[in-house]
């Protein structure tokens, strides 16, 4: 299991390549990456704020839950903070099990959580001014799901 | 203890964090004390609906006690992913 808090970028790619490479049981790997899209066309820049300390404690709680329910063989998460541009990766989650639907499913579960338990905040910095983002009812009524 | 404000709630009250030397029992009273300090509290912990607490690091609820905890960190709910 790996989680990393950090500000710089990183190669989606290359995470992958790297991922779960010493493992020859798993049948399975599944990724999704977060990017920063900008909804109304002048987006200048993201300003993502979280809590040190208990960013990475809240994520690897939420990593180890997955890994134990979904016996899962390896878990990867990378969440950035500081300025980020449209197009950018904010994140990524790699899953690897066994077969495809414990991947998957342990993919979704985590981003639901990554969603609303891990301590992250987006700031919106636009051409006529900056907002912080809402949360949204339905992120946690997701968690209802699991 | 050392108290933190992250998000709109930092903006607010202007400050990341500060040392508060209370006797609040629970969140709530801790809350209570803030607000009668100065507007900017006040305004910032207005609608606690809309903020979430966490206690040394582990989400938490407004009643509960703050005996033995060191941090607390008030924030808007979290946006992340």
């Amino acid at each position: 299991m790996s989680v990393r808090v950090q500000a710089e970028g990183f190669d989606v790619g290359m995470e992958l390549n790297c991922f779960a490479q010493t493992r020859t049981d798993i049948g399975a790997v599944v990724s999704f990456t977060g990017v920063v899209r900008d909804t109304s066309g002048d987006l200048k820049e993201m300003q993502i704020e979280h809590y040190p300390g208990m960013t990475e404690a809240a994520i690897s709680k939420i990593a180890e839950e997955a890994t134990t329910r979904w016996s899962l063989a390896d878990v990867l998460v990378i969440h950035r903070y500081g300025s980020l541009k449209p197009g950018d990766p904010i994140m990524m989650v790699a899953t690897a099990a066994a077969h495809r639907a414990a991947a998957f499913e342990a993919a979704d579960f985590l981003m639901d959580y990554l969603k609303s338990r891990a301590p992250f905040w987006k700031k919106e910095v636009k051409t006529s001014g900056a907002e912080w983002v809402a949360a949204k009812e339905a992120d946690e009524d997701a968690l209802t799901r699991w | 203890m050392n108290v933190m404000y992250f998000a709109w709630v930092r903006e607010r009250i202007g400050i990341p964090q500060e040392e508060v030397e209370t006797s609040a029992v629970t969140v709530n009273d801790l809350i209570a004390e803030l607000k009668s300090r100065e507007d900017r509290y006040a305004a910032a912990f207005a609608d606690t609906t809309a903020l979430r607490v966490a206690l040394d690091q582990e989400l938490s609820e407004f009643d509960a006690p703050l005996a033995g905890v060191r941090e607390v960190a008030f924030f808007p709910p979290m946006t992340g992913g």
